[in-house]
């Protein structure tokens, strides 16, 4: 398989939603009728553009890309003040909210559509791509 | 007091059903009057602030505060009468006997669709008057509507969507959430609005109720504990947490004293929030010409209102001799039922249909 960011769809329960299917520019995620069918990714055709990831209500889509030197990036919804900087230090946090180290942010961006939600990119060894979901808030006490 | 006749349809509450019910409605050509207490119509939708589940026919994927203000502006271009700050204290037949600030009077019309909602309910338990002990809906209506936070350190009861989305509600908005609690030992809510708080590093604790609040003056520390099977707590299990808003998420009950008052039939569902009027399939109470549609009617979500609210809207307008095709009501029952499939879903198609059944029941023993 080819090494490239691809969407990776955490949508564990049938529920009546589609978004993700009508932002897809690539007809990679299918739905299909009733709505209440869980997404399936087509990954050959997902192109990484993070549509999906933005268009989510559930924000239950991910991104994430393997590089070739043991090293990954993660992308993921946010919808927290203050936002990320590219190039800040921030903590990656596991679906659980546990720490998982520091990462690095690469991006932040907000697609077509997104009204409001950001996407952040993190940089973090590849052997955490597959638990990192996110960065911890910076406490509200500070 | 004043009277006003209306040739046309009166709407009882701007929400989402009855936005959606006064917007088709005038389309079709029907009068339409729109009574709605607060400052500005919208309902629920105006404190809505995440993005809607669906599909592109529901909305999907846009937030429910610019739902509001597209209906709003859509009923407005419709030739939809606005009566804002206005409550409606009774119901006879097709009379609203409602209050305009000071001024009271009567408005007769030839249908009425009451979309009236539903009211949190609360949770008795020692401490629940102190102040800081709100609904998650108030706490929803601080932050979104009025941009206050009610509190810095808050303590969720219960998991279902309300709790969990008005917990990652109070996140953005600068609190910090010490935890969600739900009785039941799972979460009723969808697990991809829980992941969302999970990430952000809140813990959620099943089969955990909230056994007291304490402060002087108001809410300082609130006691939580295990319970077992049988939801008595578990005696070793209770801690302490330092907070300053306890959220009650517990449910919402039908808003049907109006119903109720002008004499509708009604039956228990507790899958839907208790006594709901009974209704048809087009929405239809058991009294001529008064509709309901939304959270009256059972409670459900937004997007299901909007889509009870539609089926009202053309079956009123239907009813006073506008002329409504066929197929826009079974296109409006299809989007309905797309959103009541699924593990979610199926619970609330099936009592939807038992009330459709005792109306049917209801119409032929009269």
């Amino acid at each position: 398989m080819s090494r490239r960011r691809i969407a990776v769809i955490e949508c564990p329960e049938e529920i009546p939603c589609n978004p993700c299917e009508t932002a897809c520019p690539q007809d990679a995620i299918k739905v299909g009728q009733p709505i209440t069918h869980r997404p399936h990714l087509d990954a050959q055709r997902c192109m990484g553009c993070g549509l999906c990831v933005a268009a989510c209500p559930g924000l239950a889509i991910f991104m994430v890309d393997i590089k070739d030197n043991d090293q990954a990036e993660v992308t993921f919804p946010y919808e927290f003040l203050p936002l990320p900087e590219p190039g800040d230090t921030v903590t990656a946090v596991n679906r659980e909210g546990i720490s998982l180290g520091t990462a690095q942010v690469k991006a932040r961006w907000q697609p077509k559509g997104a009204d409001g939600t950001y996407l952040v990119t993190i940089a973090l060894p590849a052997a955490l791509a597959a638990e990192a979901r996110g960065i911890r808030r910076p406490s509200c006490d500070n | 007091m004043a009277q006003r006749s209306l040739k046309g349809i009166a709407v009882v509450g701007g929400g989402p059903a009855g936005l959606m019910a006064a917007l088709t409605a005038a389309r079709h050509g029907a009068a339409v009057v729109l009574v709605d207490e607060n400052a500005e119509p919208g309902g629920q939708l105006r404190k809505q602030i995440h993005k809607f589940f669906g599909s592109k026919a529901h909305r999907a994927g846009v937030r429910g505060y610019r739902i509001a203000q597209e209906l709003i502006s859509d009923c407005t271009a419709a030739g939809v009468e606005l009566l804002g700050q206005s409550v409606v204290f009774s119901l006879r037949e097709c009379t609203l006997d409602l209050l305009q600030k000071d001024d009271a009077f009567n408005l007769k019309a030839d249908a009425i669709i009451l979309a009236t909602g539903a009211s949190e309910n609360a949770l008795a338990f020692p401490g629940c008057t102190l102040p800081g002990v709100m609904g998650a809906g108030a706490a929803q209506t601080f932050v979104n509507l009025h941009r206050v936070l009610p509190g810095r350190r808050v303590l969720m009861v219960g998991g279902g969507n309300v709790g969990l989305i008005v917990a990652y509600q109070l996140l953005q908005a600068g609190a910090e959430v010490v935890g969600v609690v739900e009785a039941l030992p799972y979460l009723s809510g969808y697990q991809v609005h829980a992941a969302k708080i999970k990430r952000a590093g809140v813990p959620i604790w099943t089969s955990h109720t909230v056994l007291e609040a304490r402060g002087d003056q108001e809410v300082q520390e609130v006691t939580i504990a295990a319970i077992d099977d049988h939801f008595h707590p578990l005696p070793g299990s209770e801690r302490t947490l330092a907070v300053d808003t306890v959220c009650l998420a517990v449910g919402l009950t039908p808003l049907a004293e109006l119903a109720w008052q002008a004499g509708c039939r009604f039956c228990y569902q507790g899958a839907l929030g208790g006594y709901v009027p009974l209704h048809s399939d087009n929405m239809e109470t058991t009294l001529p010409h008064v509709y309901v549609a939304g959270d009256i009617a059972g409670v459900e979500e937004a997007s299901t209102a909007l889509e009870e609210g539609a089926i009202a809207g053309l079956a009123a307008a239907a009813a006073i001799g506008c002329p409504v095709p066929i197929a826009e009501f079974d296109a409006a029952q299809e989007r309905l039922v797309s959103l009541r499939k699924g593990p979610f879903g199926d619970i609330r198609q099936l009592v939807k249909s038992e009330i459709v059944k005792r109306w049917a029941d209801c119409r032929v023993v009269e």
